[in-house]
């Protein structure tokens, strides 16, 4: 089973073959509300941990999704810019951002697995 | 639950668009035939209709008025977005900027022609002047966002004249919205500082930041929460000791004018939005205006022209070789929006020094009567005193099933327009309430009393009666989703 580690600015790293996909979770969509645009990052950008890697703006607000991890930008997922409303109804598969290389695959030490990520969200309401 | 004279049920008006009352045959004019000419567009004449609507004169009349009696106005009601938006407008001022003098005049008439009008905008600075303690401003801004660019130039042009180009601007978590696509459009990284827990700006966060490649720091005093950054000559300093300048976002000078001069603390920048804190229209009823208060060290890179004195008359300096310094180019056509500033003067030389003192004192009494009254009952997000506004979180919603924006909604029932919502991102469904300084206590008593009755009907499990407002609109909940994501911009037959 492929790992999933949660930020606690709510993106979500699945590794797979070496490569991340990233996206932002369940308990973000609901926040957010409706998503009407998402800005994804140009492949082959060069991603530090932290920094900004894209924009969704929903019907509420406009906020920064960070990189979980540091990496280069492999692939983005075209189908949201037709559809942004993925993100709400599948944010954890088929509303992902964007894959990434991981260039220190020790930084995932740093995330939260699952039940630590449910942790923190209840830690928040 | 809602009094009826909060209502607003008795005018729900229905109205097409204008494009839909076309009515073949109908004219508002009647103009002679086009006498027979020679074609000289070379067939270029344009043979098919053009689609405009085809209505007479009383029905456009009532298309418009029947339009703007849909709309709620700050000439109709409260209006808690508050000076953020636009204060009151005095009729005075309206009175003044159609004086033939001031109204009839033309932009590229000569100097020698307009004379009192530079008179008149040096005399709309000298108070701006006086009021930031700041030693020069640029009139020529056309908004606040255009402000706050206007002065990251002179950030810029300053840093670079003494060889120090630097790289980034930090902007707390408080401040404004377009400080960071401010700072961005001038070409700066934005680093973010966070807030504390008392909602202002975290100090050892910000000084942490601070080396010799941060530009600036844009402050917004007082914050978004509405609340005073008390640590701001300390913050002024760590920035000054790092060689880097501290902008200041003028948008809540609502809360200080005529008891804070913010050259005092240390600020080096400001922009003043006339239309906020000098009672100008705006939005619909006129243009932004945004003259930027700059210290000695920034002064000498103010964009052109600068209105100047010399041998007994005005004239605006155009030139770099006409004022000396190294000022920036325009920034904008003509002498900036010359109505604004009539109207702005009007508003200031009308109160006066005491007076503007008195607008500071009153709209941070009406914003901390209604904190004290809904408190509570709402949850306010952080503990007063606040300075012109108030800001409460979502909490005393929480487990009603009712959201900020169902509770929004239900206030249009009750005939009032809704307070801020959703900013600052800081907290959680923020409700921000700005009251300024001209509503009478009358006015926010019932403000407050129905507030409270909302949010007790929230408490009683009426979740549903929420989720249904607005009901008293010509138009129920607009589906705002499907406005941003397949947005129709032109009508079409």
């Amino acid at each position: 089973m492929a790992t999933v580690k949660f930020s606690k600015d709510h993106e979500w790293i699945r590794v797979e073959n070496d490569e991340g996909v990233v996206g932002i979770t369940d308990y973000a969509q609901t926040q957010l509300g409706d998503v009407v645009f998402v800005e994804l990052p140009d492949v082959d950008r060069v991603l530090e941990a932290g920094s900004e890697a894209a924009v969704v703006e929903s019907v509420k607000a406009a906020s920064e999704v960070y990189a979980p991890v540091s990496g280069t930008v492999t692939a983005v997922n075209e189908d949201l810019d037709g559809d942004p409303s993925l993100v709400n109804s599948s944010a954890e598969d088929g509303g992902w951002f964007f894959r990434m290389t991981i260039s220190d695959p020790s930084e995932l030490d740093g995330l939260m697995d699952r039940d630590a990520y449910r942790g923190y969200v209840e830690g928040l309401d | 639950m809602i009094r009826p004279e909060e209502g607003n049920r008795g005018l729900r008006l229905e109205e097409p668009l204008i494009f839909e009352l076309d009515t073949p045959g109908a004219v508002g004019v009647d103009l002679p035939d086009i006498p027979d000419a020679p074609d000289r567009l070379g067939g270029l004449a344009r043979n098919g209709p053009i689609g405009l609507p085809r209505l007479s004169e009383p029905r456009v009349v009532r298309h418009y008025t029947r339009l703007s009696r849909m709309n709620y106005a700050i000439d109709s009601g409260i209006y808690p977005l508050g000076s953020c938006t636009m204060k009151h407008n005095p009729r005075l001022g309206e009175r003044l900027a159609r004086l033939p003098g001031l109204g009839d005049l033309h932009p590229l008439q000569p100097d020698s022609t307009a004379q009192g009008a530079l008179d008149l905008i040096d005399a709309c600075a000298d108070w701006l002047r006086a009021l930031t303690g700041m030693p020069a401003v640029a009139m020529s801004p056309a908004a606040g966002a255009h402000g706050e660019l206007t002065g990251l130039m002179c950030i810029r042009a300053a840093l670079e004249a003494r060889g120090d180009a630097r790289a980034k601007v930090l902007v707390p978590e408080s401040a404004h919205g377009t400080n960071p696509a401010s700072a961005r459009a001038c070409g700066y990284a934005v680093e973010s500082v966070p807030a504390d827990s008392s909602g202002r700006v975290d100090l050892a966060a910000l000084t942490d930041r601070l080396d010799p490649t941060v530009a600036g720091v844009m402050i917004t005093n007082p914050n978004t929460c509405g609340l005073f950054e008390r640590d701001i000559l300390e913050m002024a300093q760590a920035v000054h000791a790092e060689g880097g300048f501290v902008y200041c976002d003028g948008a809540n000078f609502n809360a200080l004018v005529g008891r804070v001069r913010p050259g005092d603390l240390g600020i080096d920048c400001m922009h003043l939005n006339l239309h906020k804190t000098f009672a100008t229209p705006h939005g619909g009823g006129g243009p932004g205006s945004g003259p930027v208060a700059l210290s000695a060290d920034l002064a000498p890179f103010a964009p052109l022209p600068w209105v100047l004195r010399d041998g007994g008359g005005w004239r605006l300096a155009e030139h770099a070789s006409a004022v000396g310094g190294s000022p920036l180019g325009r920034v904008k056509g003509f002498h900036g929006q010359f109505g604004v500033f009539v109207r702005a003067l009007a508003y200031m030389a009308s109160l006066g020094g005491d007076g503007l003192r008195k607008v500071a004192e009153d709209a941070v009494l009406s914003a901390n009567y209604l904190l004290a009254r809904l408190d509570g009952t709402m949850t306010a997000s952080f503990p007063g005193p606040c300075m012109h506004e108030c800001l409460f979180d979502d909490r005393f919603l929480r487990g009603t099933g009712v959201t900020t924006l169902d509770f929004a909604k239900a206030m249009i029932d009750a005939g009032v327009h809704p307070m801020t919502m959703y900013f600052p991102l800081v907290v959680h469904g923020a409700l921000l309430v700005e009251p300024t300084e001209s509503e009478s206590k009358e006015t926010l008593d019932r403000f407050a009393g129905l507030m409270l009755r909302l949010a007790e009907r929230a408490r009683a499990g009426d979740a549903a009666w929420f989720r249904e407002a607005p009901v008293h609109t010509p138009r129920r909940r607009l589906d705002e989703t499907r406005a941003a994501r397949q947005p129709v911009l032109r009508w079409t037959p």
